[in-house]
């Protein structure tokens, strides 16, 4: 499968990026990693005019810790996310949520600003992002802004992000005392989620972010609210499935998404140690 | 465009179109049949080749992407007509029935051991993941792989 005909620009840096973007505005599209937009770009489900490679923008590949957040550059891949000590001891769930993505191919070349830009509701990332709050920092021709993940996944494969920015960096906050668990249920090892599950817990600020449960990224919001007053692993559990409304397709009917989201949350929650 | 990329130690320079992908312009411009083009949607990983000494899926990756880097096939990994060990190891443990997936087996199976040199069993299945075997001549590909590594035993 060969994509449409494009343009190739290649960024030396971000600064160039963004001046791309606005020459070209909404015909270009960014590649990072590509493992999320080339396969679209090969089943012409994307057809950008023009490509911006920004993969080997170097200086936005790290992980600082910036006393009490990490911050991520959004080139960071996900094998270094993988292997990071930083992000293995402080904030292990964003570990384990990685170790899910594809296969070690695929994570040798995507990568996590890639992953969350996508804006994919099958996509392991996005979960952990909203369990963990993280804040995405986005670069554009007026300077820097921040938006929360809440407010940054707002449709299928729709972001916040206007035609002339980039995500630049991923800033999460560090949550000592917290536990956590990834689950995730696929029939085949490098499947896709068919639904999973990221799970904070933490006093008072739990966080359950969903994966393929609803158009976009999800929060699982009644869990946490059953969290946060005091609720047991089960009795948050079984609320995993309300006020979100998961797609039906060849993998699962709407009820067994909602059956799975359940499970896997009780399994989630009893791992971390609810 | 022009690429220029370093192909088993051998600079190579093209003019390709942007669109031309990784696999294509390995088999085509190269002329190094050895990679295999399977599902061509990054899940088998028959096409995978070492970029900057890394297993990648070349069907998902652009030659323009890698312009200006190093790229080892499966033609690239014997010394001359010594097979690399992890070769070796395929042919003494009959890794391969039809052959299709093994140069993306191989590939995987170095860049894995080259990452984790004392992979157990499981890190071994895990580690493998992205290469589907057609024959599921899975036990003794993962034998193979087991032979060459520090945690095998």
């Amino acid at each position: 499968m060969i994509p449409a005909a494009f343009d190739y620009k290649r960024a030396g840096s971000a600064e160039e990026a963004l001046s791309l973007l606005g020459e070209y505005g909404d015909d270009a599209k960014l590649l990072a990693g590509g493992h999320s937009l080339i396969p679209l770009m090969k089943y012409r489900l994307a057809s950008p005019a023009v490509l911006i490679d920004i993969g080997k923008v170097s200086d936005l590949s790290y992980v600082n810790d910036a006393g009490d957040h990490l911050a991520i550059g959004a080139l960071t891949r996900h094998r270094d996310i993988e292997i990071n000590e930083l992000i293995g001891s402080q904030m292990p769930l964003l570990a384990a949520a990685t170790r899910n993505v594809g296969d070690p191919q695929v994570r040798h070349r995507g990568t996590i600003g890639g992953a969350v830009a996508h804006g994919d509701p099958a996509s392991d990332i996005p979960a952990a992002m909203l369990a963990l709050r993280a804040t995405m920092v986005i670069a554009g021709p007026s300077g820097e802004r921040e938006v929360a993940a809440d407010d940054f996944f707002s449709g299928f494969l729709e972001t916040d992000l206007g035609d002339t920015e980039m995500l630049k960096e991923i800033r999460i906050a560090k949550v000592p005392d917290a536990t956590y668990s990834f689950q995730k249920f696929n029939r085949r090892a490098q499947d896709w989620a068919i639904v999973g599950a990221a799970i904070l817990v933490n006093n008072g600020s739990s966080g359950v972010g969903l994966v393929n449960m609803d158009s976009k990224p999800i929060r699982a919001a009644a869990v946490e609210a059953a969290l946060n007053s005091g609720a047991n692993a089960a009795d948050a559990a079984a609320q995993a499935a309300e006020g979100v409304e998961p797609p039906a397709d060849l993998n699962a009917t709407v009820d067994y998404r909602q059956h799975l989201a359940r499970v896997l949350t009780r399994r989630g929650l009893e791992e971390a140690g609810r | 465009m022009q690429v220029s990329i370093n192909v088993n130690g051998s600079s190579q320079a093209h003019d390709v179109e942007a669109r031309t992908l990784l696999v294509h312009y390995l088999r085509e411009s190269c002329g190094l049949t050895g990679t295999n083009v399977g599902c061509d949607s990054s899940s088998c990983g028959a096409c995978t080749i070492h970029l900057n000494g890394e297993a990648v899926k070349s069907c998902t990756v652009f030659a323009a992407q890698a312009d200006g880097d190093e790229v080892t096939t499966i033609e690239g990994l014997a010394d001359g007509d010594t097979l690399h060990p992890m070769q070796q190891a395929f042919h003494e443990c009959h890794a391969l029935q039809c052959g299709y997936c093994t140069p993306g087996m191989v590939m995987a199976a170095v860049s894995l051991l080259d990452e984790e040199p004392n992979a157990d069993e499981a890190t071994v299945r895990e580690g493998l993941e992205g290469n589907l075997c057609r024959c599921t001549g899975y036990h003794n590909i993962v034998k193979a792989v087991l032979s060459q590594s520090g945690g095998g035993q």
